[in-house]
């Protein structure tokens, strides 16, 4: 085999599913989120997308605000880590921590659950029936899904947020021996509403791709339970790099010099 | 001869360097129920989704009552679409909605009919599919396979359109389910007056429920004739498949030792 043609073919690929992804985007847009709307099926999902996912991600908050608190401690001499400790967490959790392991976190499960789905729908011609009944696939299935994880993510990373920081307050106060009102003045006055806001921004972006990638995989899904198998994987995957890549390029825009 | 209802001209579909169909030329009259017959891949389920809209062609023309019918887009294809009904190979039903709602699926989300009219409809089609109303509470994973199938005819129905496509319509059933699906099918389109075209490789099926019979081998029509016909055609290809013999003019690509 030709190196270059292998590294041209893999270029090629790439680009084509940059294009295609590029195109399924803007179809979920403008069919998905124009009328007509499917109510019924916006609750059912973002029941499903947002509140589901809540003991997950309120549970990584929680430890991740706990673990962050114990390794600033042991970074910071006994006078700043009453005040290091608190501002560190908050301000790790809202800006990068919160929104981030959220999103991963709801990529393996909403992602994986929607690319499922859509896939089998797609392989048992569920999709074609929809489209027979005169019912538009991309209004009916994608749009709600999208919607649902935009609105659904910022919830859950404004609550997963609230129970990190106080994950951080538990350990620091509990075990550390930190002043508990002193922490909770310190976490308060450090905060900025941005901060908390590009959080927010970064989880509705974040749940946008996740939404994206399990509609778009389970849509060309194909070949059976092995292509369903491989559209949940490639959703997953796809999204968690999205999110990281997106994650860099955000907080480069909205911290950046 | 009444003019033909679904007119097929030249129609040329490829998948990559793979054509499936390759000129195609098909007509149906108004009411008439055709057959078409092929092996597997010979391009019949490609040719009922390229009629469609599922699939768009590469060439040729497809109109149905004398009106183009490709690429139609938005309000004009949900109209065009509102005129079918098809039953999947594998029924398609939605597993998420009960039998009933998938029944009155295409009432209340294609024509926004409220919900206790459209129950009571379904419940109707539902008994001339030979199913009792509180089938309809259950959901389709709790059906056999011949009566999810009878539940996807009760679907095609639903709306009374004026053209049914079924695809392989007793597949994967035992020969007595198939006729009494083939009986169903025969009684629901005569009390519809609709126009149907039904692809299968179940003789016994094509004879049951055909007007007329098209065979198709390699994306083209190679024999159409009246049903009574197809055991005189003549043609080598029909011979051998209706007679289903491995030695013939059609050449099936399995490796010789």
């Amino acid at each position: 085999m030709n190196p270059l043609a292998i590294l041209g073919r893999l270029v090629l690929g790439f680009c084509a599913e940059t294009g295609r992804i590029a195109l399924f985007a803007r179809d979920g847009l403008l069919q998905g989120l124009t009328p007509r709307f499917y109510g019924r099926q916006f609750w059912d999902q973002f029941w499903r997308i947002g509140y589901t996912s809540l003991p997950v991600v309120a549970m990584t908050a929680f430890f991740t605000g706990g673990a962050l608190a114990l390794q600033i401690y042991q970074g910071s001499s006994s006078v700043t880590a009453a005040t290091l400790v608190p501002n560190i967490v908050v301000l790790g959790i809202c800006r990068e921590l919160g929104p981030v392991l959220a999103g991963l976190m709801v990529s393996g499960r909403v992602g994986a659950a929607v690319a499922a789905e859509l896939g089998t729908m797609r392989v048992t011609e569920q999709i074609d029936a929809l489209v027979t009944l005169s019912t538009n696939p991309f209004k009916y299935l994608v749009g709600p899904r999208l919607l649902a994880a935009v609105v659904s993510l910022p919830l859950l990373v404004a609550i997963g947020d609230t129970i990190g920081v106080f994950g951080g307050y538990v350990v620091g106060t509990r075990s550390l021996g930190l002043n508990s009102f002193a922490y909770i003045k310190n976490t308060v006055d450090f905060l900025h509403a941005g901060d908390v806001r590009s959080g927010l921004i970064k989880a509705a972006v974040f749940g946008f791709i996740i939404a994206l990638m399990g509609c778009y995989h389970g849509f060309h899904s194909k070949g059976g339970a092995q292509g369903v198998g491989r559209a949940t994987t490639n959703a997953v995957v796809s999204s968690a790099i999205l999110i990281l890549a997106a994650n860099f390029i955000l907080t480069s825009l909205l911290f950046g010099k | 001869m009444m003019a033909p209802h679904i007119v097929l001209k030249g129609v040329r579909k490829s998948f990559g360097p793979k054509q499936v169909l390759n000129g195609l030329d098909l007509e149906v009259g108004k009411g008439r129920s055709l057959v078409v017959i092929g092996g597997s891949g010979t391009g019949k389920s490609v040719m009922l989704k390229c009629i469609l809209g599922i699939l768009k062609p590469e060439a040729g023309e497809i109109t149905v009552a004398g009106e183009d019918v490709i690429g139609l887009k938005g309000e004009a294809r949900d109209q065009y679409l509102s005129r079918f009904g098809m039953l999947f190979q594998g029924a398609a039903l939605f597993d998420s909605l009960s039998v009933w709602e998938n029944v009155a699926f295409g009432l209340t989300q294609g024509r926004g009919m409220a919900r206790a009219e459209a129950r009571d409809k379904a419940i109707e089609k539902l008994g001339h599919v030979g199913l009792s109303a509180d089938v309809g509470n259950l959901h389709p994973a709790e059906l056999s396979g011949g009566m999810q199938k009878r539940v996807g005819l009760a679907r095609a129905i639903a709306a009374d359109p004026e053209i049914i496509f079924f695809d392989e319509p007793t597949t994967g059933l035992d020969p007595i389910m198939a006729d009494v699906i083939n009986n169903l099918i025969v009684d629901c389109v005569k009390r519809l007056g609709a126009t149907t075209i039904s692809i299968t490789h179940d003789m016994a099926s094509a004879r049951k429920i055909a007007d007329d019979i098209a065979m198709i081998h390699k994306g083209q029509i190679i024999w159409r004739g009246e049903a009574n016909k197809v055991n005189s055609s003549g043609n080598a290809y029909v011979d051998q498949f209706i007679h289903g013999r491995a030695e013939g003019p059609i050449q099936m690509d399995v490796l010789k030792a």
